[in-house]
């Protein structure tokens, strides 16, 4: 999945060229209407979601509106094991997205270039890895950890979650690397770089737009990763498993708090968005300019 | 109380003399001999070895308790989520008051979500004879109670420790049926299972359990995934009392839920509440505390005890084998137990408190409140027989049925396909 | 001499951290859970290898309703997942112009939340006498006692949800990499839109229509979330059934053998479904 928004980005990016007219044609708005209503669905539950972070209730229930408040943002960190479970999810997935691309990256840069024995079997591996269903994923590795009486807690997760980013960061990179011309990594050779040197300044810098897509979805992934977390957690928490305890336990009560929090951290995607945005129109001019 | 093992009720001593044992019985004082011997040797996982006398676990257990009389310092208590007075931040008024009279810094965890998958996580981690990081666990009295009992994973209380809970609880959890003598457990909250309801959407009185299989209510009816509540619900609808249910009673109550099962709208974890405010449920199995909660945030549901009965449980504190802080545990379960701490948390968690003495101090801090809001709440606490159930009620109440291993097998397969698949 | 070597080794090199992380944490459990799904015992007593193979077919018979549901859930949502997501696709790639990453960042952006708030959200917006179905009872379009919640449009909708961006983008890549000049040609050959379509561009979208429904028909049959949070006790799913085996009944066995029995199925449909497509190398189409 990593590989194909790195490359769905990228590709979108390159063919951005304006489209030629055409022939005006019956029921061309189909399409948009069908596009834009699709986006809609898609938006409703957040807006619903921010809407509530909003609802002056007091207790424990935010069921019904009983009117404006920011008061939630105001007391965001009031209660310490969501907060605990937020900084958990966070850094766990800044640890895993380091480790799995800088693990993927090589495997990837491998199968992408390199002829050899056994690549067979690797990919057949990670076809195996992308294919079998979380459930069987976390389940086998509780299974281990049982058997071998390992407590699950913050570094098992650590390790679920490299192990199912893993793959998708090799096959982004995979791609990428497969389509570079190794006349570039050649020419740098002649001019005397050393492999290191070759790899720094030539194959990674080529590279990076898939390594950065790679990673990017590494810790979408594991941030909001529920399914091979919830098997392998110990006593951890990680937001996505406290906001699914909160919903199914205790009444059902999901404070508002967690509103706020999936509020910020949409807001902060859409400003990443809007950036990456804004830089590509720029890079664009620069190109084209 | 002198010796620590006369908390031990006499028919039990009685009955280890007597030739015939039933199993649930030999496995207590079996534990508890072995416990001795592990809490001796302080790391070796409680395996069936072998058994000490009872005498010799008694001095085991005194001997445990006197290496350990001193409090560290620190207290890690784990809880359920949203189970314990929380001030203007997230702090937490009754930990604060227990770190500044008794000098105890407290680590507050909330990560117990249910009975069943918080003992599934410790299970293997208590198996490898490893600590699971928490001096005081909060369990409800139940299947998972008894099997960290049978287990061995519960470390008996010091019964000279306990000045408050002998002085102030009340008879409800003073030596309850599932844990006589308070051997392992001081109640932390108690609560009644019974019928909830939205009068928007039901206009006539609701009585019985009857009416959580009428037919008017297709497709609105709410149950609990639960193999306590559902099950003792069910035992006390066919008129039954579950604490005294046979095998041939259980069949019936099978029967009475496979007969409902058509109209359960869904088996709910415990999020039954939302969908009853807004109406995609009419009627449901419920918690007092939870309806106390919710009408406190602005819902209008009612709540009742069936005319038939109805089951009352209790979470219980307890503290768990290879705890690093088990005298402070000591400390701060006894603490709770006076009237004014007891207060602070009644006057939040607003389930039923095993201290009776707190209706007065909540009626008095209704007095003094400045704020209307306030007074209101606190008066309407004081007064509700969801917090101080009447001797009417008590009547009524029934706590679950205690299964040995060999009736566990029996009862989950009677009643988990019910709402498990 | 040593730089050829050297060079030779340069992809075991690479290839061994990640092969031994998967090695470790993911072949090995596998194989480990393969033996757990044949021994004995319960939580009490441990559990011993005794090579009880009829574990496999004990919980066919006990949760073969769940298999079955779970696989028919999956092709629904798959399918509905498709219907949707190729025209959002064929929208983006062939007419998004400059705004093309805009649209697809704006699809993506809904997954920066998490989806177990978005799926509660949707109990909020489904409930009986909600946003949604309010208006329509008072409309009479529905009857009064209709709900959708906990039944099972609301569990397959809520996959459709959940996994839509999964059917979406490959289903765009492979769209994207259709070269403008062909559709030219076709054109020039007189060939009007719904042909060009059928026979151009369709069959060169297959390898991301292959990829599209691998990445979405194995994540959605075997989830167990949505039929949580959306459903009721008539749409329990096999992943809700290996979840409950694992924590609540702590039958290890039982739940070792149901996921192995669950990948099996799943690898074998979509070794199938690669057989039917015609496709060569499976690897290559996934890989993409």
């Amino acid at each position: 999945m990593t590989a194909l928004a790195g490359e769905a980005l990228e590709l979108a990016e390159e063919h951005n060229a304006p489209q030629r007219r055409r022939r005006r044609v019956h029921g061309r708005w189909v399409l948009p209407l069908w596009g834009w209503l699709v986006l809609l669905w898609l938006f409703a539950p957040i807006g619903v979601m921010i809407v509530f972070g909003f609802n002056n209730y007091t207790g424990k229930f935010n069921t019904t509106w009983q009117g404006f408040s920011l008061k939630w943002y105001r007391h965001l960190f009031a209660l310490s094991d969501l907060t605990t479970a937020l900084e958990n999810s966070l850094s766990i997935a800044a640890i895993v997205t380091v480790i799995a691309t800088i693990l993927g990256t090589f495997l990837g840069m491998a199968l992408g270039k390199y002829r050899f024995r056994g690549a067979g079997s690797v990919n057949l591996l990670l076809f195996a890895n992308i294919a079998a269903p979380e459930i069987v994923l976390g389940a086998a590795l509780l299974s281990m950890f049982l058997t071998l009486g390992i407590p699950r807690g913050y570094w098992t997760i650590v390790i679920a979650h490299v192990m199912f980013s893993i793959a998708y960061v090799a096959v982004t990179v995979k791609a990428r690397m497969a389509g570079m011309d190794p006349a570039l990594e050649e020419a740098a050779r002649d001019l005397g770089a050393g492999p290191v040197t070759t790899f720094f300044k030539v194959t990674l810098p080529m590279l990076m737009p898939g390594v950065l897509a790679g990673a990017l979805l590494t810790f979408a992934l594991s941030i909001d990763d529920y399914i091979i977390t919830s098997f392998n957690n110990g006593n951890t928490q990680t937001f996505p498993l406290w906001v699914y305890g909160a919903s199914q336990r205790n009444g059902g009560s999901v404070p508002a708090q967690v509103n706020v929090m999936g509020t910020l951290i949409f807001g902060f995607g859409v400003l990443v968005a809007v950036i990456g945005f804004a830089m590509n129109r720029e890079k664009k001019v620069r190109d084209n300019g | 109380m002198n010796n620590p093992l006369d908390a031990l009720p006499p028919d039990l001593v009685r009955g280890m003399t007597m030739p015939r044992l039933s199993r649930r019985r030999a496995l207590q004082v079996g534990g508890l001999s072995v416990l001795g011997l592990s809490l001796a040797a302080c790391g070796i996982p409680g395996a069936p070895g072998s058994k000490l006398g009872l005498h010799a676990a008694r001095e085991e257990i005194t001997k445990f308790w006197t290496e350990h009389a001193k409090n560290t310092g620190q207290l890690n208590f784990e809880n359920w989520p949203l189970y314990i007075d929380v001030g203007k931040g997230s702090d937490h008024p009754s930990l604060d008051l227990f770190t500044k009279e008794t000098g105890i810094k407290v680590k507050y965890g909330e990560d117990i979500q249910d009975d069943d998958s918080y003992f599934g996580k410790i299970q293997p981690v208590l198996a490898a004879g490893q600590s699971i990081g928490w001096d005081i666990i909060v369990i409800t009295n139940g299947i998972y109670l008894d099997k960290l009992v049978n287990l061995d994973y519960l470390i008996p209380l010091d019964q000279n420790a306990m000045p408050n809970f002998y002085a102030n609880a009340s008879p409800l959890v003073l030596d309850p049926s599932f844990d006589r003598g308070n051997v392992y457990t001081m109640a932390w909250q108690s609560g009644m299972t019974g019928i909830a309801y939205n009068p928007k959407y039901v206009d006539r009185e609701i009585t019985s359990w009857a009416d959580l299989q009428d037919p008017a209510f297709k497709g609105k009816i709410g149950m609990f995934a639960d193999i306590e509540d559902t099950p003792n619900s069910a035992l006390c609808a066919i008129g039954v009392n579950p604490e005294t249910s046979t095998e041939a009673d259980w069949r019936k109550a099978a029967d009475w839920l496979k007969k409902q099962r058509p109209l359960v709208r869904k088996y709910y974890q415990q999020d039954y509440v939302g969908p009853l405010s807004k109406g995609d449920l009419w009627i449901s199995l419920a918690w007092s505390g939870d309806i106390f909660q919710a009408n406190a945030s602005g819902s209008n549901l009612k709540f009742v005890i069936p005319k038939e009965g109805a089951p009352l449980w209790t979470d219980n504190m307890c503290i768990p084998v290879h705890a690093q802080h088990p005298r402070d545990a000591m400390t701060y379960m006894d603490f709770v137990y006076q009237p004014k701490i007891a207060t602070m948390l009644a006057e939040y968690i607003n389930y039923v408190t095993p201290v009776p003495a707190t209706q007065p101090l909540i009626l008095a801090d209704a007095k003094a409140a400045t704020s209307k809001d306030d007074k209101e709440a606190l008066t309407e606490l004081a007064d509700s027989p969801l917090i101080f159930p009447s001797q009417a009620d008590y009547s009524k109440l029934h706590r679950y049925r205690v299964l040995d291993s060999a009736e566990e097998k029996i009862w989950d397969g009677l009643f988990e396909p019910i709402y498990e698949s | 001499m040593g730089a050829r070597l050297r060079a030779r080794l340069a992809p075991y090199w690479l290839v061994l951290p990640a092969w031994l992380w998967l090695v470790i944490f993911f072949v090995v459990p596998t194989l480990i859970m393969l033996s757990v799904s044949t021994m004995t015992g319960n939580l009490l007593d441990g559990f011993k290898q005794t090579f009880h193979w009829s574990t496999y077919s004990d919980g066919w018979d006990a949760y073969h309703v769940q298999f079955v549901r779970s696989i028919v859930y999956g092709l629904v949502a798959t399918v509905l997942c498709l219907v949707i997501a190729y025209p959002v696709a064929y929208w983006i790639a062939f007419r998004g112009g400059r705004h093309k990453s805009t649209l697809l960042f704006l699809l993506l952006l809904p997954f920066f939340v998490s989806f177990v708030i978005r799926t509660q959200s949707w109990n909020f917006i489904l409930s009986d006498n909600g946003i949604v179905l309010s208006p329509l009872k008072h409309w009479h379009v529905l009857g009064k006692d209709y709900h959708v919640l906990q039944t099972p449009m609301a569990v397959v909708g809520g996959l459709v949800y959940n996994f839509l961006p999964f059917t979406v983008l490959p289903i765009y890549v492979a769209l994207e990499r259709v070269d403008p000049a062909l559709l030219e040609a076709s054109s020039d050959l007189y060939a009007n839109k719904a042909t060009a379509f059928t026979k151009v561009v369709l069959p060169l979208s297959m390898p991301g229509v292959f990829a599209a429904v691998l990445l979405t028909f194995v994540p959605v049959a075997s989830d167990y979330v949505n039929a949580t949070i959306l459903g009721g006790p008539k749409t329990t799913m096999i992943g809700n059934i290996i979840q409950t085996e694992y924590f609540t009944n702590s039958d290890y066995p039982t739940a070792a053998a149901l996921s192995f029995i669950l990948m099996a199925a799943l690898l074998i449909g979509v070794f199938a479904y690669a057989r039917v497509l015609g496709t060569e190398d499976v690897l290559e189409m996934a890989a993409a």
